[in-house]
């Protein structure tokens, strides 16, 4: 089945593009035939001579980043974009969330609707669509939100997945917090899931596990289009019967989001390293399972300075320390997915215990596990873990908090007044995100 | 990409406006290497055939042929204008672009605001829609003028007016030339309380820069390069009040105060213009930095002043550009930002410098600068990666901060000190439509500005509990 991608704003366009390149490069090494086959029907469309296109629509209110995006597609030899399937204006949102929802998005809905249309014909059968974007600026995040929500009004049966990329704490865009709180409110109501990667974290990864000196934009996008690859990339499932599972979106969906409060997902990966130093690495899954569960049960994003003191609480009913702050880090549901060199040896009982789920869910629906045999990415043996759990609650709460002490004093509320986003609508977005953060907050 | 369109207006405006066209063509030639019109120089200027009589404009991409300034010129006297039509940016502009008159507005806002704004409505209008028409994606209109004339501040704002009236979703940026305390028009108070009035009312963000300031830097530069101590020679083209490598001959007079101005307006386009890792587009300005409508006067820095001719170490002159674009001295008018509270800020980088170093410098000069309680994050950057002409990079910070507020109160007292005794009121009084009304509803329009200004500063020395949040049922 196949995933249509949609790129929406700056951010959006140059993650989409590192992923498709990613994805490109690991399906078409080495001999693996079945895997290549699954995933090129995945994400890619096959002329007659097997030239491959991306299934995807890019779309952005100003005109460099999509070029820039489609040469750098074009240049790789491997892909290339549809030669059609972009969409760009001469001047951007203005990091104006309501100018992109409430202008550009309605303005342009018919041409969007049109190339969406044009690649979901291409498709023999659709899995969902994952448009990607950011949600600290004007486009990705207003005319993303405007998308997605166009997406759920013509396929109201198809899954969306949404990947949102979170701005830096100090960022580039004054206003990011209120344009996050608008995305988010907006998603939970449209989107099946959100997965979503944070800069600063990030960030982290960049400098601290891959070492490179002056972190550019497009370091950062690497490593998530390298977290992302790995989650959808083709994998076993537990009832796929050896036959690469067919459905990646709907079977993530299905198997982490079981309730409609909970669907912001987190993604980590290990290992992380330098390509320099991975031929001499070697890797056990014992090891990286060990270290994968503690990142879990910690809350900490990286392999690197895992708190090791903390456990899971023994008995149910154990009072948990809601907002964390070093505590324990408590789960809806895992997706465990290994890949690599004697992935059916590794032990993933760490995993199936009841104390790192709610009372309320058995831990065998709790964990689900994809595996594939095939490596990913030079890494000889990789674990990628995607969480429904409270690891997104403090940057959540911290968002939203920025956010509403701007709002108490109705700081730049005109700039969004203008477009057509009144206070009311701010307060509904921030009553609807207090309620998840409440529900992620006691979860037990 | 996007175009802009220059509206100068009277003599201050006429004689920055020609220094900025200057020294635009200027940075072009020295970027544009292959003598082909793209779109970074179509921005600001058009691309015409002259062979070909219907207008003729040439695709981007093509040689360059004339370059037509994206410009409107009014005046209602002759001599500034006929000036630059005599000298060597005489074939940027064309008659089509130029709006004057004989007589002058006699320092009398009145006069300009209403007796040439009535009488010149259309023409103006009609200008203004023939360089937008030569747009194809219009973004924002730069409007250059003084405040203590008659034709800058009074037909200055009607044009604003009329921008807003025309294209009200064409962002508006003015930069405004306020006067010394000692100026030699006697009714400058006034006619500058009354523009502050429209700028408040009707401008997106307000650029303002004070004489004395202009006067200040170009001063410490002299000295700076007469003074030579050994070893410090500064290069003579990299300062900001240099207009060498132009097209004009000789300085004249203003022509070093002039080319601040016009480098501010060079550094705040040329993000919109040129390439960078990190883009800041224009109508990002007053997303970001304008919180509360009314308070959109972003206080200019620009650093460096001039690069010094010797090379010493890069990293230490790198930090040093960040600290001085918030010291006293380097800001376009009398304020220190430092003592007084931020509500945004945004720092505009040209040239050599990765997001590294902006990070590292954002974090290093946090701690020192006071921001207000609700935006203790508020700061917007850019990198554009073309420096400007004779330098490896460049800054230029806007400040929306309380500083502006002792300009604002010196400007009442002076107004105040007039208008207490009836002083040359009646001289306003007799031009036709003018009424004293629009003195006192003035006053107390730059009046709230300063209160609401008060209202935030007040706020600084408190500590601001945290709003408390919305609470859920359980």
């Amino acid at each position: 089945m196949s995933i249509v991608t949609v790129q929406l704003g700056q951010c959006g366009n140059q993650v989409g593009q590192e992923l498709f390149d990613i994805i490109c490069s690991d399906a078409v090494e080495g001999q693996r035939k079945t895997y290549s086959t699954c995933s090129c029907e995945r994400f890619f469309r096959q002329s007659s001579h097997g030239e491959l296109t991306a299934r995807a629509v890019l779309i952005d209110m100003e005109p460099k980043v999509i070029s820039h995006s489609m040469t750098k597609a074009a240049k790789s030899g491997r892909w290339r974009y549809g030669e059609h399937s972009h969409f760009s204006q001469k001047q951007g949102s203005g990091n104006n969330w309501a100018n992109g929802f409430c202008v550009h998005g309605p303005r342009h809905r018919d041409v969007v609707e049109e190339l969406v249309r044009q690649e979901v014909e291409c498709c023999d059968r659709l899995a969902g669509f994952m448009p990607i974007m950011s949600v600290a600026g004007g486009t990705g995040s207003g005319v993303g939100t405007y998308v997605t929500q166009c997406l759920r009004d013509i396929y109201p049966t198809s899954f969306i997945l949404n990947h949102l990329t979170w701005p830096y704490g100090t960022g580039e865009v004054i206003v990011q917090n209120y344009n996050s709180v608008l995305t988010l409110a907006h998603l939970y109501q449209l989107s099946d899931a959100i997965v979503v990667h944070e800069n600063d974290t990030v960030h982290r990864i960049c400098s601290q596990l891959l070492n490179i000196k002056h972190i550019s934009f497009s370091d950062i996008n690497r490593v998530i289009a390298h977290q992302l690859g790995s989650v959808l990339q083709p994998a076993l499932s537990a009832d796929s019967h050896r036959v690469y599972s067919r459905n990646p979106v709907g079977e993530l969906v299905s198997s982490l989001v079981c309730h409609p409060e909970y669907k912001l997902l987190g993604v980590c990966t290990i290992p992380n390293m330098p390509s320099s130093s991975i031929a001499y690495s070697t890797f056990s899954w014992p090891g990286l399972l060990k270290h994968l569960r503690q990142m879990l049960i910690s809350n900490s994003k990286m392999e690197e300075g895992i708190d090791w003191q903390v456990r899971p609480p023994s008995g149910s009913g154990w009072p948990r320390n809601p907002t964390g702050g070093g505590s324990f880090n408590t789960s809806l549901a895992n997706l465990l997915i290994l890949r690599g060199k004697d992935v059916y040896s590794a032990e993933t009982g760490g995993f199936e215990d009841p104390a790192l789920y709610t009372s309320w869910l058995l831990p065998e629906q709790a964990l689900t596990m994809w595996k594939s045999p095939v490596s990913f990415n030079k890494y000889e043996k990789s674990a990628t873990l995607v969480s429904n759990s409270q690891a997104l609650l403090r940057p959540l709460d911290d968002m939203v908090g920025k956010a509403w002490n701007m709002f108490a004093s109705r700081a730049y509320m005109h700039q969004y007044i203008k477009f057509g986003i009144s206070e009311e609508d701010f307060l509904d977005s921030f009553t609807s995100l207090e309620q998840v953060i409440s529900s992620y907050s006691q979860l037990c | 990409m996007t175009q802009s369109v220059v509206v100068q207006v009277g003599q201050c405006g006429n004689q920055i406006g020609c220094r900025f066209w200057d020294l635009a063509l200027r940075e072009h030639a020295h970027v544009n290497k292959k003598g082909l019109y793209d779109e970074a120089l179509g921005s600001f200027f058009r691309n015409v055939d002259s062979r070909n009589r219907d207008g003729g404009a040439c695709g981007v991409g093509g040689r360059i042929q004339h370059l037509k300034a994206r410009a409107v010129l009014v005046d209602m006297e002759e001599g500034v204008v006929n000036e630059i039509l005599q000298g060597p940016l005489r074939d940027v502009f064309d008659s089509a672009q130029l709006l004057t008159d004989v007589s002058g507005s006699g320092n009398n806002w009145a006069v300009g605001h209403l007796t040439y704004g009535s009488a010149y409505r259309d023409q103006i209008v009609d200008k203004l829609r023939k360089a937008a028409e030569h747009c194809d994606c219009l973004q924002c209109f730069f409007l250059i003028h003084s405040m203590g004339g008659g034709t800058g501040s009074g037909l200055g704002t009607r044009v604003l007016g009329l921008l807003e009236e025309e294209f009200p979703e064409v962002c508006r940026i003015v930069t405004s030339i306020y006067p010394s305390a000692e100026d030699d028009v006697i009714t400058s108070p006034y006619n500058s309380v009354l523009a502050m009035r429209e700028l408040t009312e009707h401008a997106d963000c307000v650029l303002p820069v004070e004489n004395q300031s202009m006067v200040d830097i170009v001063n410490k530069i002299k000295l700076m390069s007469h003074g030579a101590k050994l070893g410090s020679m500064i290069r003579r083209d990299s300062t900001v009040i240099s207009g060498q490598g132009g097209l004009s001959g000789p300085e004249k007079p203003f022509d070093a105060m002039n080319n601040i101005m016009a480098n501010l307006l060079l550094n705040i386009t040329s993000s919109a213009r040129f390439e960078g890792s990190l883009n800041m587009d224009l109508n990002e300005i007053a997303m970001n930095l304008v919180p509360f409508p009314r308070l959109h006067y972003l206080v200019p820095s620009l650093t460096p002043l001039y690069t010094l001719a010797d090379v010493s170490v890069p990293t230490r002159r790198l930090d040093q550009m960040f600290s001085d674009a918030f010291s006293k001295d380097h800001q376009l008018i009398r304020a220190d930002p430092k003592h007084s509270l931020y509500l945004a800020c945004a720092l505009m980088v040209r040239g050599n410098v990765q997001v590294s170093d902006l990070r590292r410098n954002i974090e290093r000069l946090r701690p020192s600068l006071p921001f207000v309680s609700w935006n203790q994050e508020g700061w917007k950057t850019g990198l554009c990666s073309v420096p400007p002409v004779g330098h490896t990079h460049s800054l230029l910070a806007l400040a929306n901060n309380t500083c502006v507020k002792p300009t604002f109160m010196e400007l009442r007292e002076r107004f105040t000190k007039l208008y207490r005794k009836k002083a040359h009121l009646h001289h306003y009084l007799h031009v036709e439509g003018m009424e004293q009304s629009f003195f006192s509803e003035a006053i107390t329009s730059l009046s709230s500005l300063i209160e609401e200004y008060h209202q935030l500063d007040s706020t600084k020395a408190r500590l601001i509990p945290d709003a408390p949040r919305l609470s859920i049922a359980r």
